[in-house]
């Protein structure tokens, strides 16, 4: 095989990646650098744990631009925009990675909980997209790859807010897919099921346990086995897919 | 002398492989139906990844699997068997283990991947048609599985991977058939998936829209023009994106996703 076939799969590729300081969004950040793309790592509030994650970018022999912006705020984002295409360029792959959750059975959850996982979840993902869908239109074979959950299409107690923007980001991506066939993005979507993450391993111990065996595998999902489904999607093998929710979840929901 | 068509074909896609690592380094696979189209493709991708390629198909498709075998073994230096036999009779896909087995090792990667179509409007369909086409796809790969899933099942990275349609899906005009074997496919997957994952085999399926083979390319250029129009991305998928798809759910990279149905459609149907 030539050397030119072995050039990695994402090679001359600019991503950017949303709460990128921790857990998944770290691990796509470094996948897809260890994949040949320069990244972006935004993250909100853990400025060490950014700093670090651009380190091994870096190590990777990649370009990185660290932003912290809260992506809930419109202009937060439109800042960040500009900055980066200031300092590092446009972006060809967008992954709405950053999320939270806050955990309440509905008789207890006040409507500031609703609010603030859906701002997060749901308008962050419109925030992002609106602000760089002319990078990704101008990109050659442009990416919008939506980090969404197996709780978004099983439900989960405890998670009415979380389920209900999890599920919105399909919504999203099946209607965004569907509008920038022809600009050639496609807009595709992950839906893990528990990956072992800060946001899982804050639940008690032993709810822990009885999660574990109720999946098919007995185990948790690393972040790696999350991060290597989304370098595929961003990747020319996935060129013909678009509007697809792809599961990483250990037979958990099948 | 000169070469033939086949000949042609088979150095274009050699041309156009890529690959970053080998990923599938050290692994066996088995390619239901692999000496021309989407399963040939797969053939070579695998080949280039790193596998050595066992390839099934009917006896009539002698010469071609034959064709594939020379370039894996030639072009990208990888092991390979030919696995002659019918996948629709158990009998003989239980006398292609045994060969595969003395010839060639055991299986990792299983890939039924056999099929056909035999299209009519339902009040024209026979019962023969639809017989035929349930007996390749869906019993096939009873058959397949059923011969090879030990072999899988002591490999450390299990694979058995369905090449579904979106037609099972979202079904089509004159394919009552065709469509209902693709659907079955589906709950073979999920159902087989629930009971090997002890076993740390996964199983998925891939669910390809129209795929630029042999077999569409020999539509009429009217009706192609016509599928073409409902596709939203305006053109057919290519064996490499069907192959590459089947590369990903084969690797270590795709270790916690099972009873997965993977549509690539181009935007026909989500
Ligand atoms: N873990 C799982 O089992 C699991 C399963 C399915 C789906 N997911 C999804 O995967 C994604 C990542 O989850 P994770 O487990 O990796 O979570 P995590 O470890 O808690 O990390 C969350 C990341 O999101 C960032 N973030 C939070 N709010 C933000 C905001 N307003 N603006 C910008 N960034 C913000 C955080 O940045 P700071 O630290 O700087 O605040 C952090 O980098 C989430 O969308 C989650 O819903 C997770």
């Amino acid at each position: 095989m030539t050397e030119e076939k072995m050039e990695k799969k994402l090679h001359n590729k600019r991503a950017l990646v949303t709460g990128a300081s921790r857990g998944i969004g770290k691990e796509i950040a470094n996948t897809l650098a260890r994949h040949g793309a320069d990244v972006v790592v935004n993250y909100n509030t853990s400025h060490e744990d950014a700093s670090e994650i651009a380190t091994s970018v870096e190590l990777a022999g990649k370009e990185t631009w660290v932003y912290p912006a809260d992506i809930r705020s419109f202009q937060e984002v439109e800042e960040m925009k500009k900055s980066i295409e200031d300092n590092f360029g446009t972006i060809d792959i967008l992954v709405n990675n950053a999320g939270i959750n806050i955990d309440k059975f509905f008789t207890k959850m006040e409507k500031n909980d609703w609010e603030t996982v859906l701002s997060v979840n749901l308008d962050g993902v419109f925030n992002c997209s609106k602000v760089f869908l002319d990078d990704l239109r101008e990109a050659e074979g442009g990416r919008i790859i939506n980090i969404s959950s197996v709780v978004g299409q099983r439900g989960n107690l405890g998670q009415v807010n979380y389920a209900s923007s999890k599920a919105g980001m399909i919504g999203f991506t099946k209607a965004l897919a569907r509008e920038l066939v022809r600009d050639e993005v496609t807009v595709n979507a992950v839906a893990p099921g528990f990956i072992a993450t800060d946001m899982v391993m804050n639940i008690p111990e032993k709810v822990q346990e009885s999660i574990k065996k109720k999946i098919p595998m007995g185990r948790f999902g690393e972040t790696k086995e999350v991060a290597e489904a989304v370098a595929f999607l961003a990747s020319p093998s996935a060129s013909y897919i678009t509007g697809e929710v792809l599961k990483v979840n250990g037979g958990f929901y099948i | 002398m000169e070469k033939d068509e086949e000949q042609k074909r088979i150095e274009g896609d050699i041309e156009g492989l890529t690959s970053d690592c080998k990923r599938l380094e050290g692994l066996n696979a088995l390619i239901t139906g692999g000496s021309q189209g989407i399963g040939r493709r797969i053939a070579l991708e695998f080949a280039n990844e790193g596998a050595d390629v066992a390839i099934n198909d009917l006896s009539s498709q002698k010469e071609k699997a034959n064709l594939v075998a020379q370039y894996i073994e030639g072009e990208l230096g990888r092991d390979t068997w030919i696995a002659e036999g019918d996948v629709s009779d158990l009998d003989d896909m239980k006398k292609v283990r045994e060969q595969v087995e003395e010839n060639f090792g055991t299986i990792d990667i299983l890939i039924n991947n056999a099929g056909i179509n035999r299209d009519s409007l339902f009040f024209k369909m026979e019962k023969e048609d639809w017989d035929k086409v349930l007996s390749v796809n869906l019993d096939g790969v009873f058959n397949t599985t059923k011969a090879f899933l030990d072999h899988v099942r002591e490999s450390d990275q299990g694979r058995i991977i369905n090449m579904s349609s979106v037609i099972g899906e979202s079904g089509n005009i004159g394919q009552a058939n065709y469509a209902s074997s693709k659907a079955g496919m589906i709950g073979f997957t999920k159902a087989l998936a629930r009971e090997v994952v002890r076993d740390d085999v996964t199983v998925n399926a891939v669910a390809p829209g129209f795929v630029a083979t042999r077999m569409v390319e020999d539509i009429p250029e009217k009706v192609k023009e016509k599928i073409i129009a409902q596709i939203p991305f305006g053109r057919f998928a290519e064996p490499r994106e069907v192959a590459r798809t089947v590369c990903f759910l084969a690797s270590n990279d795709a270790s916690y996703i099972t009873g997965e149905v993977i549509r690539m459609n181009g935007g026909y149907y989500m």
